[in-house]
């Protein structure tokens, strides 16, 4: 900030200016004006007052979130769920890296890279259709296994309890492909005579693995982890709805915030409550990905995320 | 450590290849089981398309079809309106989201990544926030229906994913690894900045482009959330929320068998809504193979640099 101003700037780079137009003008549509939005959460929304035109009611609306359970049922809900899925996925994730990256049949680690990348590809919507394929009642292939073996058909859908796991898996099913390459190319930068000296050394493979690979990809890790833990509270909305979908049987254990939310609007047209729930969850995030990156920068300055 | 490497290279070798067995008889196995995992819920999803109703309804989804039959496409086929009409939107909202969305982007990517431009970090800055607060669901529903009256307009299914946060800091990453020199070079041989990224940068970006470009057309192509939030008229349904929405309603599904049971015949519920999803996976499991390794190597640029 010397002596020349904003003014001169925007003479001087006009073309640039220009250039960056469309994506500043397009996100402040999209992302900033509906920020205002968030003062819903203070009103009792009627849609012929808009927005702006509608009462305040303070802290109703936060009281009715919280007094009713659901508040603390959905939190509970997104957090467990959000930390299973890191957890496994990013495990899976790493493992078959390293498997891949240890193989030597070139055919045979394109072949089954491709086919676990593959899910990465596919809708929501398709995985849904598979989650009800495998578990329904009286068509679903894992009964027809069952009663093929003479064992009694199980019916998952009264069981909400299982859920986590459905939903664990499919959720590392769809990423594992897709995070492992991000650990396989964390793998590939690794000085290749670190290798070399340890097999002359004589280290066998798992030595290599927990000595050298695991110790060098870890920063990778790190980061990984901090990123996915800045959207906690963000459950991945799409796959919980897909999988899900209206089952109230399993909203007990199976209710985020973002699902809660959505189904209030699209069902009951309730605004009150899932406007609150939107707000506190867009003010818990922002607290956690604040708290995330000071803990970055004190740790490691270069891997900040701003 | 080093005492234990040091006596295995002294004399016991083979203790090392007895590990390395080990290693790659459990490397091998997991990845196997990984890839059929992956591949499993496709196969039934398949088979139970072209499996005979009366055959499902008795013993379910199998993994080979029980009773062969072709019905469920016969059935679709007759009355293809709605599928092709859906195909024509989602194919519409793919190429013209992702064409507009790739020239936003990468020129946005380039505007940041120029060292002589000002305010680069405040216009990051200004696009990560996005990332981290929003307005919900709530708010951006309720700005785009009563402000700018977006209701069942294909403009609300293009506009929401036109620019992404992220791929935008993954362009940049790929154009921070072209030298500055050119664009400097090139202004001082008269170019404009406008020109510079066309007829420069533009084809030195080529893999991040294709990257780029096959991560919007994705997601434009597996969208089924935003039509669920703004589309209420079928003949605007893409495909995704088109078999969403068949799913869902058993209206649907008996609207499509009265049109088509011209001739009184018993109409495969079951199988056809396996065979829709079929129809709508498709398109993407035939380009999967040519354009996974574009993914792979523009992810691969992306975790190295970032």
């Amino acid at each position: 900030m010397t002596k020349h101003g904003f003014f001169y700037e925007i003479r001087k780079n006009r073309t640039l200016f220009l250039m960056a137009l469309p994506a500043i003008l397009l996100v402040f549509l999209i992302s900033y004006i509906p920020m205002a939005g968030i003062i819903l959460a203070f009103k009792d929304y009627r849609f012929d007052l808009g927005v702006f035109g509608s009462h305040w009611n303070g802290f109703e609306n936060f009281k009715y979130f919280f007094n009713s359970g659901t508040g603390l049922r959905v939190t509970r809900n997104t957090i467990l769920y959000n930390l299973m899925n890191l957890i496994t996925s990013q495990l899976f994730a790493v493992m078959i890296a390293i498997f891949i990256n240890e193989m030597r049949g070139k055919y045979f680690k394109k072949v089954t890279q491709s086919i676990i990348f593959l899910p990465f590809f596919i809708s929501w919507t398709i995985v849904g259709v598979f989650v009800y394929n495998i578990f329904n009642y009286e068509t679903g292939t894992l009964n027809s296994v069952l009663k093929s073996l003479h064992m009694d058909p199980v019916n998952l859908y009264s069981s909400p309890s299982v859920w986590i796991w459905i939903i664990c898996f499919f959720n590392s099913w769809k990423w594992v492909g897709y995070t492992s390459v991000i650990y396989i190319a964390s793998i590939l930068s690794i000085d290749a005579e670190c290798f070399e000296a340890a097999e002359i050394d004589g280290a066998n493979v798992f030595q290599k693995i927990f000595y050298i690979t695991i110790p060098s990809i870890s920063p990778t890790i790190f980061i990984m982890f901090l990123l996915n833990i800045g959207r906690i509270l963000r459950g991945d909305f799409q796959m919980f709805y897909q999988i899900i979908g209206n089952n109230g049987q399993l909203f007990d254990k199976t209710d985020v915030i973002d699902t809660f939310v959505f189904r209030s609007l699209l069902t009951s047209g309730d605004i009150a409550m899932p406007a609150a729930a939107t707000f506190y969850q867009s003010v818990l995030c922002f607290v956690i990905i604040m708290v995330v990156n000071g803990v970055i920068r004190k740790t490691r300055p270069d891997n900040a995320l701003f | 450590m080093e005492n234990k490497l040091a006596i295995d290279a002294k004399g016991r070798i083979p203790k090392t290849e007895g590990a390395n067995l080990l290693f790659n008889v459990i490397s091998y196995t997991v990845v196997i089981v990984a890839a059929i995992l992956c591949l499993l819920p496709f196969e039934i999803l398949i088979s139970g398309s072209f499996t005979d109703e009366k055959a499902i309804a008795l013993h379910g989804y199998g993994i080979i079809p029980s009773k062969f039959s072709l019905e469920a496409y016969h059935v679709l086929f007759k009355f293809p309106d709605s599928i092709i009409r859906a195909y024509g939107v989602s194919i519409f909202i793919t190429v013209v989201g992702t064409a507009i969305g790739l020239f936003i982007t990468s020129m946005t990517a380039y505007v940041m990544n120029r060292k002589d431009f000002k305010y680069r970090n405040k216009l990051a800055f200004f696009f990560y926030f996005t990332t981290l607060f929003n307005g919900g669901i709530l708010s951006t529903y309720i700005f785009f229906v009563k402000y700018l009256q977006l209701k069942n307009d294909l403009t609300s299914l293009i506009l929401p994913l036109l620019i992404n946060v992220f791929y935008l800091i993954v362009m940049r990453t790929f154009i921070s690894s072209i030298p500055d020199s050119i664009s400097e070079s090139a202004k001082i041989d008269g170019a404009g900045d406008f020109t510079i990224f066309m007829k420069l940068i533009l084809p030195l970006t080529k893999p991040g482009l294709a990257t780029i470009g096959l991560f919007y057309a994705l997601d434009y192509w597996n969208d089924w959330y935003n039509a669920m939030l703004y589309i209420t008229d079928v003949n605007k349904y893409p495909l995704q929320y088109l078999l969403f929405s068949t799913l869902q309603s058993a209206e649907a599904i008996s609207r499509i068998s009265k049109m088509a049971s011209v001739a009184q015949i018993s109409v495969p519920t079951l199988s056809l809504k396996l065979a829709m999803a079929v129809i709508a996976t498709g398109p993407i499991i035939l380009v999967y193979p040519s354009v996974q390794k574009y993914f792979v190597k523009g992810l691969t640029v992306g975790a190295i640099k970032g």
